[in-house]
């Protein structure tokens, strides 16, 4: 089973795309798409025991740091490029955002929104920095150094000129509207690509802005 | 072929002629090899295991002289990664050796005599020409995968670029694309140990039976620490004396890493000719592969459809893991597939011959994922 997030992706990328996960993780979608839509898939780690995981099913899979090592990847060389619970971590997701758009005809993002009616709850009436299923860390030992919302997400996007090809929302695993996505969803994901690209697009279902 | 006894000693010479980058000419090419397994009908099963500087084709078998056991046990042999039971292992001693194939120890047909500092300087790539013609006599003609650490690593990556379509897995380990300035260098102060030595005698020490034992050993200590980590060395043998309560006021082997080194040092003449080792380093020194492919690492990668998986290690100061990742950046440029891990390990450069099992995980499943 994949994770929510990963599903949603899944379920979107053509039979035979050539895709770059970054933060793959073990592998777990790298695989999911290789083994059902003989995706050509290569992945970007951090951690060495889920590069040896992801490795010794098969798959094609580099240890490394989107901050560093993603300007090492030529234009365009994938269909798609894919950031799932990354953005958060990056040093300057900005840049990393560039870089999917420059490597990937298309990029999907999916992050928790820190918006969510239980993160703002918390704050509002704990006065203490969340700690949420989706978001388990504490203010000192999280790896999400730049937590985003729904909407500081789409007007990063609109201010850069980005098209948002599509969008989902996740609220306790289940897809929800995007009406009021800032305050009911945990979680988002975006399909974006670039609008310097004259390519007439494919209109992947789900909800469009 | 019908004799799958495991490390059964092989040797074939082949009437060449080899071309030699250096422009040389060597006919006939010797070759000694082990070869573990069965090849199977379509001949599809064969995996080249690449061996050090140091190394042999003995990568599973008792070694004849030290009778120590094979020197990739860890990942060669029954229910390991590279497994006679699915795989037609082969593992040749490189060109310029001394354990069988031709090199300054071997007999130049030519005068009768062993061909000592006349052997043609040989490359990387010569090695790897020389590898391909005993997969011919094999009757192979592309394989599944070559695997190699170190100075085999080396092998392993010329080996796509070289020939392109005859093989399909390539696995790098501790290994890199080039020597550097530091690398030469260290490989320079083993050289000029083995030629100050006065047995050395320009190189025409065999007849005399007398060998640049010193030199060598010499050598072979100053190159053993790069195998190691100060980390290593720390745990193992820090600052304590051997064999005494105090320090000696002399030039005794006082500390520990003293004695260990002359063991090492001392231990490897009896296995080892000095002159191949001043030719293999020397082969070692000239390998960049950019440089054979205009400059760009990508370039050596272009025609290959073959997939490649790189490890390095942490603690690995020789060949550290830049070098690792400056290739797995060339194979992406050239859009190959291309994985890569970096392990920890305490044990330095030398870890690739050691208890690792990440590393088997990683080769084992790589390996299995083209079958």
């Amino acid at each position: 089973m994949l994770r929510p997030d990963l599903a949603i992706i899944a379920d979107r990328i053509e039979p035979g795309a050539r895709v770059l996960d970054v933060g793959c993780g073990d592998g777990a979608l790298m695989a999911a798409l290789r083994d059902t839509k003989q995706v050509d898939a290569r992945g970007l780690e951090l951690d060495a025991g889920n590069v040896a995981a992801a490795v010794s099913r098969g798959l094609s899979v580099i240890q490394g740091d989107a901050d560093i090592d993603l300007k090492e990847y030529p234009d365009a060389s994938f269909d798609y490029a894919i950031l799932s619970q990354t953005l958060q971590t990056a040093h300057r997701p900005d840049v990393v955002l560039d870089h999917l758009l420059r490597i990937g005809r298309r990029a999907f993002v999916s992050f928790p929104n820190f918006a969510h009616w239980r993160v703002r709850l918390s704050l509002l009436w704990g006065g203490r920095m969340p700690v949420t299923r989706l978001l388990p860390e504490q203010w000192f030992d999280t790896p999400n150094i730049h937590h985003v919302t729904i909407d500081d997400f789409r007007g990063f996007v609109k201010a850069r000129d980005i098209a948002v090809e599509g969008a989902w929302f996740l609220s306790g695993d289940k897809q929800t509207t995007s009406a009021a996505a800032n305050f009911r969803a945990e979680h988002a994901v975006f399909l974006l690509s670039s609008n310097e690209s004259a390519e007439p697009k494919l209109s992947p279902r789900g909800s469009q802005h | 072929m019908d004799d799958t006894r495991f490390g059964l000693a092989r040797h074939v010479t082949l009437p060449g002629p080899l071309r030699l980058d250096g422009g040389a000419l060597l006919s006939p090419v010797e070759i000694a090899y082990e070869t573990y397994g069965t090849l199977n009908a379509d001949r599809s099963n064969a995996i080249l295991i690449c061996h050090a500087l140091t190394g042999d084709q003995h990568v599973a078998s008792r070694h004849p002289v030290t009778g120590k056991p094979g020197w990739w046990e860890r990942m060669v042999g029954p229910g390991k990664p590279v497994d006679p039971a699915r795989h037609f292992i082969i593992c040749s001693n490189v060109l310029g050796s001394c354990m069988g194939s031709s090199g300054p120890a071997t007999v130049n047909p030519a005068t009768g005599a062993p061909w000592g500092m006349s052997f043609p300087v040989i490359t990387i790539r010569d090695m790897v020409r020389a590898q391909a013609m005993l997969l011919d006599h094999l009757g192979i003609d592309t394989l599944a995968a070559v695997v190699g650490g170190s100075m085999g690593g080396m092998q392993t990556l010329s080996w796509p670029a070289t020939f392109p379509d005859r093989v399909r897995a390539v696995v790098i380990i501790a290994s890199t694309a080039r020597h550097t300035a530091q690398n030469i260098a260290f490989h320079e102060v083993g050289r000029q140990a083995v030629m100050a030595d006065p047995k050395w005698r320009g190189g025409a020490y065999y007849e005399e039976a007398d060998p640049p034992s010193a030199g060598l050993a010499v050598a072979r200590m100053a190159a053993h620490i790069t195998y190691l980590s100060e980390a290593g060395l720390t745990a193992k043998f820090g600052r304590r004396l051997q064999a005494r309560d105090a320090k000696s006021f002399g030039f005794d082997a006082d500390f520990q890493i003293e004695s260990y080194l002359r063991h090492q040092g001392i231990s490897f003449v009896d296995r080892f000719d000095a002159n191949s080792y001043l030719y293999i380093t020397r082969a070692m020194d000239y390998f960049d592969l950019a440089e054979e492919h205009g400059g760009h690492l990508a370039n050596a990668f272009r025609a290959t459809k073959a997939r490649f998986c790189l490890v390095s290690f942490d603690t690995d100061w020789l060949y550290p893991t830049a070098e690792s990742r400056a290739i797995v950046h060339a194979l992406n440029a050239a859009g190959a597939p291309v994985s890569f891990v970096e392990l920890s390990s305490p044990f330095g450069h030398d870890a690739f011959l050691l208890e690792a099992p990440e590393l088997n995980r990683v080769v084992d499943g790589f390996l299995r994922a083209g079958a």
